[in-house]
């Protein structure tokens, strides 16, 4: 890019970002966090969750309010679909994480964006969540993200904030790598 | 040093802890840097010796593939006042020739060098520190750390995942194809170590997998010029370590996928798959005997790609500000890494793959360095050599000053401005013991460290 003399504004605190790093370098404890939700089954396929508290920096910590998401089936599963599907939440979820760390770079490299759009898409074979090929697995056969991004910048300096950004993301590592998964149940 | 704290050292018993000797300051490992160390001591009339646990250029004998060349050209391997003096400055030297380019520095330069002397442990003495080793115990006022970043290969944890029966290795401890089982080899790593390594083992016949993380590609010559006579000639090789705004990263940059052959050919991810090798994402997990690989192989090439081109843009620059010196070739821009539809994600072990041989870095070891001086994570605290003790210095380690520090050429400007800050260091009071003659009369009790003490007189 050209030499340029205007701030970048993202809305990305990135000299709060700097900081935590700094300070969260120093203090290991503190940037161990825990994240959490809770779900309640509605009825059929439909369950509600509810996101609040998590723990970090040392301490439980608050949402400014508690969100809440429905999640269900799409009517061609005989459902009565009341919220996304599952699976479509796991995209929100990397698209919220992919976009937030595009600003975030797009900030600390002092590159002013103008939009950001993103579409996403998942294969998956239901034969492998109905159990007609245990070959196939249940989750997606791949991903495939699109970004359309306007900025003050080069094809390759967007590129190169998309590729950072897949490499920062927490979502992204969630999905491109195996996490240990440990389900308790009790009676209530 | 006075006598008695070296007769000290014979209480604790056996002859082994006999006193060798006092001496100024100690080097420990005669590879390239401490010899270019000892060279810039011995500049200075500061006497000292250069305990070596092998032979010269230990490492380069003992500790590396047969097939290994160095990744810079020959008209670059060149050392404080001694440059390459054969007949192919654009040849890459063998393991072999490195030790006989080393070996021939002790010699030019009369190093005060004490060969098959083992340091196994250093402690300190009052204001001064006591270098143990196998061979006797030495008193110092300075202690320079040259055993190199390579001492250990670094293996990840999961290597205790993979199943009994498949065969691991270290690049440490790989020779040649020849070594391993035959059938399928899994090469966990992409840095010049993996990539020279899934190469040759793919053209013995044995299928390699090779596992994809974070790495630098580089065109081996650019422009009709060798990639490294570009990062030499604009500055790029010379880059401060203050000048870096992720310090701690750029020291942990893997080493880029070069190799040196005759005919200067670039190594990449895009060459090893036209040869057969099944390029895969960073070894994720082992579960229930399959390797499991992660889906970020599209990224990580892309961020290679990325800067790849960053770097050749920069040298497009410098070379059209530098013309006509540096106007050779046309610019050039290399295919993208081809990844393929959908790269596999698991790899049964055993059956498809015999051997997994680690190319996943190496480390220095400084196990024998009983001083605080290790931060929580076990590194080394020091600021660009200077370590956080008063006289204990290290060198060689990555990005250490500079980004060439690693690099034998390297050695020549860390030397002189560490080899300065000791100098000061022994000659400053407030350490407690200026230079004086009680020093400098000490002599050996056992002869050997006169012989280091003679180096004072070498001419340049």
């Amino acid at each position: 890019m050209t030499t340029q003399t205007k701030t970048a504004e993202n809305g990305v605190n990135v000299a709060a970002l700097l900081g935590a790093r700094e300070a969260l370098g120093e203090a290991p404890e503190a940037a161990r966090f825990k994240w959490r939700a809770s779900s309640e089954w509605i009825k059929g396929t439909h369950s509600r969750a509810t996101v609040d508290g998590f723990f970090g920096l040392g301490g439980e910590q608050k949402h400014r309010q508690a969100y809440q998401f429905c999640t269900d089936h799409p009517e061609v599963f005989a459902s009565e679909d009341k919220g996304a599907t599952p699976v479509e939440m796991v995209l929100v979820g990397l698209a919220g994480c992919l976009t937030a760390g595009i600003a975030a770079v797009a900030q600390h490299r002092n590159i002013q964006l103008k939009s950001v759009k993103a579409t996403l898409e998942a294969g998956m074979d239901l034969q492998g969540i109905l159990g007609i090929d245990p070959n196939v697995r249940n989750g997606f056969d791949g991903i495939k993200v699109h970004y359309e991004i306007d900025a003050d910048a080069s094809a390759e300096q967007i590129a190169a904030l998309v590729a950072q950004s897949q490499k920062r993301s927490a979502v992204f590592d969630v999905i491109a790598n195996p996490t240990d998964v440990t389900v308790t149940t009790s009676k209530a | 040093m006075k006598s008695q704290r070296v007769m000290s050292g014979q209480v604790r018993g056996p002859d082994t802890r006999r006193p060798a000797g006092s001496v100024d300051v100690v080097v420990i490992g005669a590879g390239h840097a401490g010899l270019s160390m000892s060279h810039m001591l011995s500049q200075r009339a500061i006497e000292h010796v250069v305990l070596e646990r092998g032979e010269v250029a230990n490492a380069w004998r003992t500790e590396r593939w047969d097939s290994l060349r160095l990744l810079t050209p020959n008209w670059m391997t060149r050392l404080p006042g001694y440059g390459y003096r054969g007949e192919d400055p654009d040849g890459y030297m063998s393991a072999g020739e490195v030790v006989d380019f080393i070996s021939a520095y002790a010699t030019h330069t009369s190093a005060p060098v004490l060969t098959r002397t083992a340091v196994t442990r250093v402690v300190p003495d009052g204001d001064a520190y006591r270098v143990a080793t196998d061979r006797g115990d030495w008193l110092c006022r300075a202690v320079v750390l040259a055993t190199g970043a390579c001492a250990k290969p670094i293996v990840p944890r999961l290597a205790e995942s993979v199943p009994a029966g498949v065969e691991q290795l270290s690049a440490q401890a790989y020779r040649n194809p020849a070594q391993l089982a035959g059938g399928g080899v899994l090469v966990v790593g992409a840095s010049a170590t993996g990539l020279q390594l899934a190469q040759e083992i793919q053209n013995s016949g044995r299928p390699v997998t090779l596992a994809v993380g974070e790495h630098v590609r580089l065109p081996r010559v650019y422009r009709g010029r060798d990639i490294q006579w570009w990062m030499h000639a604009s500055g790029v090789l010379d880059a401060r370590i203050e000048e870096v705004d992720e310090p701690d990263r750029a020291r942990r940059v893997p080493s880029p996928q070069l190799v040196g052959t005759p005919g200067r050919a670039t190594l990449d991810l895009n060459v090893l798959r036209g040869e057969g090798v099944e390029v895969v994402g960073r070894l994720a997990g082992i579960r229930d005997g399959k390797a499991q690989f992660s889906g970020s192989l599209r990224n990580v090439c892309a961020l290679a790609d990325l800067k790849m081109n960053r770097l050749l843009d920069s040298i497009d620059e410098w070379a059209e500000r530098n013309a006509p010196i540096a106007a050779v070739g046309p610019a050039e821009r290399y295919a993208p890494t081809e990844v393929g539809a959908s790269p596999r994600l698991s790899l049964a072990l055993g059956k498809e793959v015999r051997t997994v041989i680690w190319a996943t870095g190496f480390r220095p070891d400084y196990s024998w360095l009983h001083l605080p001086v290790f931060d929580r994570r076990g590194e080394l605290k020091h600021d660009r050599g200077v370590v956080d003790a008063p006289g204990l210095y290290v060198l060689g380690l990555p990005y250490l000053r500079r980004r060439k520090s690693s690099f034998i050429h390297g050695a020549e400007d860390d030397v002189r401005e560490l080899g300065a800050h000791l100098a000061a260091h022994l000659g400053d009071p407030s350490t407690g013991r200026a230079r004086g003659p009680q020093t400098a009369c000490l002599r050996s009790e056992d002869g050997r460290g006169a012989f280091a003490l003679r180096s004072e007189n070498r001419l340049d």
